[in-house]
């Protein structure tokens, strides 16, 4: 599962989705502000011109009007760049689509330092926690283009305000066509078998690698380099930020005894805050946090930034034996 | 087309009990913005009363029904009173307004009481929602209209803007706006803290009609309406002046009175004021 000579960029496998529900349901409209080739909405644009409505440079009015839309029995996608949807226009988010639970999906493009060149502005690493603090939100990070086409076809359907992030780069395919995706129902890629329930799994070289987006790669190339050297290593596509499967993380934390939370996004607020959360709460458990230790983005190829960052797989490996550490 | 007088004599009445009931309501919250709402009193009293609004208080989500959205939300007891005098909820339960489990939320909260359409209280957000509900029914050929009462200082809010701009590209006819021209907002005038004039010359380059009336004239208000419906191609905003806390002639003008309730002895003073 870790090597993959293919790869598909998470936006494409979006924009491809995207079509799909808009050819299921005449309801779907879909609205961007000036961006809808780099997000891939444009590939909606080309076969519901009728359903597309291009709002120009204008992320705030985007969200109004798509949530009056979703008042008035649509059912809106937003695309824009995270950065901007859901930064710029948060409490147009928050006052008109949370608070009425209004189902109108915001798609945040581009997220996390593996934009790329863009550089620092437009490598949204706050995105995942802005819209997890907002009650009646769901908020999905894909791991590969087509779970994001399923995400989207999910989305779609699910009645709720949704949040569904994206990426620009071509990232390694991961899952496959017959891959289960549910919305809130994490999946165990790499399951540890517990062999010897007697033994204490504070004893025991075991970890279980928690991750989101694209990085899901990263965890299970790492893990499988830690396997050869007599590590146990559950991997965990969290695909759904919220609602968390609190079930099967807590199951992992008890199998386990240690987690590393992997994103590519602040350590603040994100994914592992919210596995932190549920642990704390519940079952609770040393963990590292792979995500980015409260600095801003840069310019940079993907490779560089992910090294620079600690997110490749070397800094999850590294993770990993100080979290066995600690144990 | 001119009213009769009896028309008008209904719409005073109607107003006047209107005013009676937001200075109440008020008072027995405790706080909540009287200024704005006496002042918006008689648009509201026209829409309700005076033809404007196609609605059935007894079916708030009548699918046929114009929409109503209030942008400045912070007026809301101007609108509960309306709405409790037209049937949509009993005139007694104006008295929990902004008490724990009331569905009179200190601004408005959409999914508490049917008949509100938004949520809103955050300025400049109404337009925008206003502009996505008109789309829609436009792409649907529905003949409803959507009116959006807004207010002058929220013209501050560059968010009003961007949807102003997307209206008049879309050619939203249906979509007719209502701004509260009062000069008063939190700390100040308006023209003192961030002049939005001149706001004609703003939203006809934005591609509207604009027409221009006293707000507290029935006749103009209706009329101003009637004309804005038959508009072909270009929303309409109607730009109405009006005197805050307009009523009570002890606070008119007073911007003061822009966040404030009466306790209950100026209550007692202001119901007496009320002509």
């Amino acid at each position: 599962m870790t090597t993959s000579d293919k790869t598909k960029s998470i936006r494409d496998g979006f924009g491809e989705g995207l079509v799909e529900v808009g050819k299921n349901n005449p309801n779907i409209i879909v609205l961007s502000a000036d961006v809808s080739e780099s997000t891939r909405t444009n590939l909606f644009k080309e076969k519901f011109p009728e359903r597309f409505i291009e709002v120009g440079v204008a992320e705030q009015n985007m969200a109004v009007v798509a949530s009056g839309l979703a008042n008035y029995g649509k059912i809106p996608f937003i695309s824009s760049y995270a950065v901007f949807s859901p930064g710029r226009n948060w409490e147009q988010i928050r006052t008109t689509i949370a608070i009425n639970n209004l189902p109108v999906k915001i798609i945040g493009g581009h997220a996390g330092v593996i934009v790329g060149p863009d550089g620092v502005t437009h490598q949204a690493l706050e995105d995942i926690a802005l819209m997890r603090v907002l009650p009646n939100m769901v908020v999905v990070v894909p791991c590969d283009a087509i779970e994001a086409r399923k995400a989207t076809l999910a989305i779609a359907q699910n009645g709720k305000p949704s949040y569904l992030r994206t990426e620009r780069p071509e990232t390694p395919i991961i899952t496959t066509e017959d891959s289960p995706f549910e919305i809130g129902k994490a999946n165990i890629l790499v399951d540890i078998q517990d062999t010897s329930p007697s033994e204490a799994p504070k004893e025991r070289r075991r970890v279980a690698i928690i991750a989101c987006g694209s990085l899901v790669f990263n965890a299970l190339a790492a893990a499988e380099e830690l396997s050869k050297e007599g590590i146990e290593v559950e991997v965990i596509n969290c695909h759904t930020i919220k609602p968390l499967d609190e079930k099967t993380i807590i199951e992992s934390a008890q199998k386990t005894g240690a987690i590393v939370t992997v994103e590519d996004h602040q350590l603040a607020g994100g994914l592992g805050s919210a596995v932190a959360e549920c642990l704390a709460q519940n079952h609770p458990a040393p963990q590292e946090f792979v995500a980015v230790h409260d600095r801003f983005g840069q310019s940079g190829t993907p490779e560089e930034l992910l090294k620079e960052y600690g997110l490749d797989k070397d800094s999850i490996k590294n993770s990993v034996r100080k979290v066995l550490g600690r144990k | 087309m001119p009213l009769t007088e009896e028309q008008k004599k209904e719409l005073q009445e109607k107003a006047l009990k209107i005013r009676k009931l937001i200075i109440e309501s008020l008072a027995e919250a405790g706080s909540g913005h009287l200024a704005g709402s006496l002042g918006m009193t008689d648009i509201f009293a026209a829409f309700y009363f005076g033809g404007i609004l196609n609605h059935d208080p007894k079916n708030p989500s009548w699918p046929e029904r114009d929409r109503l959205i209030l942008s400045n939300g912070h007026i809301c007891p101007a609108r509960y009173a309306a709405m409790a005098l037209a049937g949509y909820f009993p005139v007694e339960e104006l008295k929990t307004l902004r008490k724990f489990g009331s569905r009179l939320q200190g601004h408005p909260e959409a999914s508490r009481l049917p008949g509100l359409e938004t949520t809103s209280g955050p300025l400049g957000l109404g337009l925008g929602q206003s502009c996505g509900i008109a789309y829609g029914l436009k792409i649907d050929s529905k003949n409803n209209y959507v009116f959006c009462l807004m207010s002058d200082a929220e013209q501050q809010e560059g968010n009003t803007w961007e949807s102003a701009m997307f209206a008049g590209k879309n050619k939203l006819s249906n979509l007719i706006a209502v701004v509260d021209f009062n000069n008063i907002q939190i700390t100040g005038n308006v023209s003192e803290i961030m002049p939005v004039e001149p706001l004609r010359a703003k939203y006809e380059a934005f591609g509207w009609n604009v027409l221009e009336i006293n707000g507290h004239d029935f006749e103009q208000i209706i009329n101003s309406v009637e004309t804005a419906k038959k508009s072909v191609g270009k929303p309409t905003l109607i730009i109405a002046k009006t005197i805050a806390g307009k009523g009570v002639s002890e606070i008119e003008g007073d911007y003061h009175w822009h966040g404030k309730a009466p306790t209950k002895e100026e209550a007692e003073r202001f119901l007496q004021q009320l002509k």
